[in-house]
């Protein structure tokens, strides 16, 4: 059986990375979850659309795991989730292929919770950042779950990016064992 | 002309070429009536330079033979079976109602009915050579009209063969003078059609199956006269055999032609032909333009003018009447009318013929022969005349379909040399729907390429003449894949002379050989391994593990830099001091490169994704 969790993780710099790494270590071994790393499958940024949506009919939950630079995630999402989510397969007259699945995103960024507020440096929230992927998974009529932030990457300890590591496996088995909306 | 000598006669000839025809040419005059002029400049009745022309005329006359056996190449069978219908149609209907509208005057004129139809048949002729030169002079060959035109002369050249057999027939009173013409096979008229098929059919299966097999020997070995030997001799065989049966010769050669317009030598054919056919039809038309009997044509300028005159009337309206009864375009029509409007080369053979046979007077046929020469001369005087005054005043329709046709002729991609590197390219621009030709010196490798539907041509794509047939002239782009670096260069020095608007594009060696490149005016310059190495020397970091996306990164830093060092290099080319000191340079310049993007030493500004 296929894992029922899918992680679409895109960072640039895998190598430089200290949270996003650490985080894929952590989730890599367990069988509900399939890791695909982006940069490693493209680094053409040419995509196998047909291998991706073969990827995503058999995943329950598709996370979508990234840093967030410049208010956003990395370019490669971007043109995954052009050329993959197409029109009359994801969304559209016949559409259907992604209904009823549920997204989460997986974002780490650099400053603190404070600095994403209203009246914080950023003046939004994380979530606000993140309605374009939440208006993409709810036009696919999948399920946008609350994302999974990691705040203040840049001043975190080792001790930090450990713990929040391993709360991500934790959230991500979660998500594998209690199934959610239609199946 | 013996003792004349036959180097004076040729210089003369040449001279004459050479003084009036760029003039005529300038004047927009075309160059057939450059070289009548010439003729008639040299001829006896002006200069006097040169003596007996009709001898220079019938061999100049083999120049109209390659002319159609070029045309024949131009022709792939398929083309010409499109072409049955104006060929058999509007062919058939013009000699048939110009022959009866000629007879008619001639008729009224008092002559007797006889030598009416055999002056009426004679004077249907158009001149093949005047027609098709214009023709590619304007490039109208591929318009309606051009194609019309062209169908009336091939079947004209067809009726020569039962014209010869029916002259002897329109006799006034019996002869006893012996036929030196044509009829040499005689016999039953079934046998004679017996024959002329049997040859028709050697010749289309000979050139399928013993001709190419043939030139692609002769080809390999790799002795380029010999090449072009064995083009000028099957045109002069096929030429012998057919008058040796009494057809004629240019009709052989175009069948020759047509067969060979498949094969992979046509462009190597055509530009070995094209200069021998181009000096012999100077040639011919200059002995047209001396043999103009000024002696006669003064006595009775009268009654010769209006003869000219009425022929040109009749035929014009003949022509015309076709076009509009055979569907050709409105704006093409005139086109068609004024190329064919001439007495043709096939006039001069006839009336000699028709005067020993007794069917026409031998005053009326000298006279008549003026009268064609003549109107060659008003030839190209009329296509000026269409071009300057009336054409003008039905411009545009006719304008857009010419262009449309000649798109389709020529490719805008020219690929030279089909080796290991010129294929990928090839086969990708195939791949993306982009038209190419490709030239090769291996005729096996040709032969291999068309088995799989390529245009695929042999030759010696250095020559430049060789690049012209190919469509040169119509390419965007050439791309220039031969291994022979020394060659390469070459090649692109001469492509960049003669076509100075294409893109060049071209395979280098090394890097000596990509300085010698852009100093011979390459648009680009490829190393033939570089991509391929650099290439593999990713896949390497990729498998000692490291990450594919920083494997690209590193790739596409070191192509840069290399790319960079390398335009460096050319400012120092020939001086190995600096080179040696730019090549250490460049090497810790990337050697801190690539630490800046392993992030092992700090760059000047630091990149984000460190999360």
């Amino acid at each position: 059986m296929s894992a029922p969790i899918l992680v679409l993780y895109a960072h640039p710099r895998p190598e430089a990375s200290r949270v996003n790494q650490a985080m894929a270590e952590a989730v890599r071994d367990l069988d509900a979850v399939a890791v695909r790393d982006l940069y490693s499958l493209y680094p053409d940024f040419h995509i196998d659309v047909p291998a991706e949506q073969t990827a995503l009919k058999a995943a329950e939950v598709v996370v979508f795991h990234h840093p967030l630079q410049w208010y956003s995630g990395p370019p490669i999402l971007k043109e995954w989730i052009d050329s993959v989510l197409l029109h009359g397969w994801a969304y559209g007259h016949g559409g259907t292929a992604l209904r009823g699945k549920r997204v989460l995103s997986a974002i780490s960024v650099g400053g603190k919770s404070e600095a994403y507020q209203r009246e914080g440096f950023h003046h939004y929230t994380v979530p606000d950042f993140l309605r374009p992927y939440e208006r993409t998974a709810t036009l696919c009529g999948m399920t946008y779950l609350p994302p999974f932030v990691f705040y203040g990457s840049y001043s975190a300890t080792e001790m930090d990016v450990h713990r929040h590591a391993q709360e991500y496996r934790q959230h991500l088995l979660a998500l594998a064992s209690a199934p959610q909306g239609a199946r | 002309m013996e003792e004349q000598g036959f180097l004076l006669s040729a210089f003369f000839f040449l001279a004459a070429a050479v003084v009036v025809v760029p003039f005529a040419r300038r004047g927009g005059l075309g160059s057939v009536l450059g070289y009548l002029i010439a003729g008639v400049l040299i001829g006896p009745y002006a200069l006097g330079l040169v003596r007996d022309p009709e001898e220079i005329l019938h061999f100049a006359e083999f120049g109209v033979v390659m002319m159609l056996f070029l045309v024949g190449l131009e022709l792939e069978p398929a083309k010409l079976w499109r072409l049955r219908i104006p060929i058999l149609g509007t062919g058939s209907a013009q000699v048939v109602g110009t022959t009866l509208a000629i007879a008619a005057l001639a008729m009224m004129m008092g002559q007797p009915w006889q030598t009416g139809v055999a002056v009426g048949m004679a004077l249907a002729m158009s001149s093949t050579a005047i027609a098709l030169q214009t023709l590619n002079e304007r490039n109208l060959m591929n318009t309606p009209g051009g194609q019309s035109a062209f169908s009336v002369l091939l079947f004209q050249d067809i009726a020569v063969i039962p014209i010869l057999a029916l002259i002897p027939l329109l006799a006034l009173h019996p002869v006893t003078a012996v036929a030196d013409h044509g009829d040499a096979l005689g016999g039953a008229p079934w046998l004679r059609a017996l024959t002329v098929a049997v040859f028709v059919v050697a010749i289309v299966t000979g050139g399928r199956y013993l001709l190419r097999p043939i030139f692609r020997f002769i080809a390999r070995s790799g002795v380029r006269e010999i090449f072009t030997a064995t083009a000028l001799l099957l045109v002069v065989g096929i030429a012998l055999l057919m008058q040796i049966i009494g057809l004629s010769p240019a009709l052989g050669t175009f069948l020759a032609g047509v067969v060979l317009a498949n094969s992979e030598y046509r462009i190597a054919l055509e530009s070995d032909i094209e200069p021998f056919k181009a000096l012999l039809l100077g040639l011919f038309f200059i002995s047209v333009g001396m043999s103009i009997n000024f002696g006669l044509l003064i006595d009775q300028a009268g009654l010769i003018v209006a003869i000219v005159l009425g022929m040109v009337v009749v035929k014009l309206a003949v022509l015309l009447l076709l076009g509009r009864l055979f569907g050709i375009p409105k704006a093409q029509r005139l086109l068609f009318a004024f190329l064919l409007a001439q007495g043709g080369e096939f006039a001069f053979v006839l009336f000699q013929f028709a005067a020993s046979e007794g069917a026409v007077a031998p005053e009326v046929a000298e006279m008549m022969v003026v009268v064609v020469a003549l109107s060659m001369v008003l030839a190209p005087l009329m296509m000026v005349l269409l071009d300057r005054y009336i054409q003008p005043l039905l411009r545009d329709p006719q304008q857009k379909r010419a262009e449309d046709k000649i798109e389709a002729h020529g490719q805008p991609v020219i690929i030279i040399g089909y080796g290991r590197f010129g294929q990928i390219v090839g086969r990708f621009l195939l791949a993306n729907g982009v038209g190419t030709v490709i030239l090769d010196n291996d005729p096996d490798h040709v032969e291999v390429l068309r088995k799989f539907g390529v245009q695929a041509f042999y030759g010696d794509a250095t020559r430049i003449d060789l690049l012209e047939a190919a469509g040169g002239d119509k390419a965007k782009l050439f791309v220039v894949a031969i291994d022979d670096a020394e060659k390469t260069v070459a090649t692109v020095e001469a492509i960049r002379l003669r076509f100075p608007n294409a893109q060049v594009f071209a395979r280098a060696r090394n890097r000596d050989h990509v300085y010698e490149l852009w100093a011979a005016g390459v648009h680009q310059a490829k190393r033939e391994t570089f991509d391929s190495a650099l290439s593999m020397g990713r896949d390497a970091l990729v498998a000692l593990g490291e990450h594919p996306y920083a494997a690209r990164r590193r790739a596409r830093l070191f192509a840069n830099h290399d790319e960079q060092v390398l335009a460096e290099g050319f400012k120092v080319r020939d001086d190995e001091e600096s080179l040696v000191k730019l090549s250490r340079q460049s090497r810790d310049q990337l050697e801190k490169l690539v630490a800046i993007d392993r992030g092992n030493a700090r760059p000047e500004r630091e990149e984000g994704w460190g999360d």
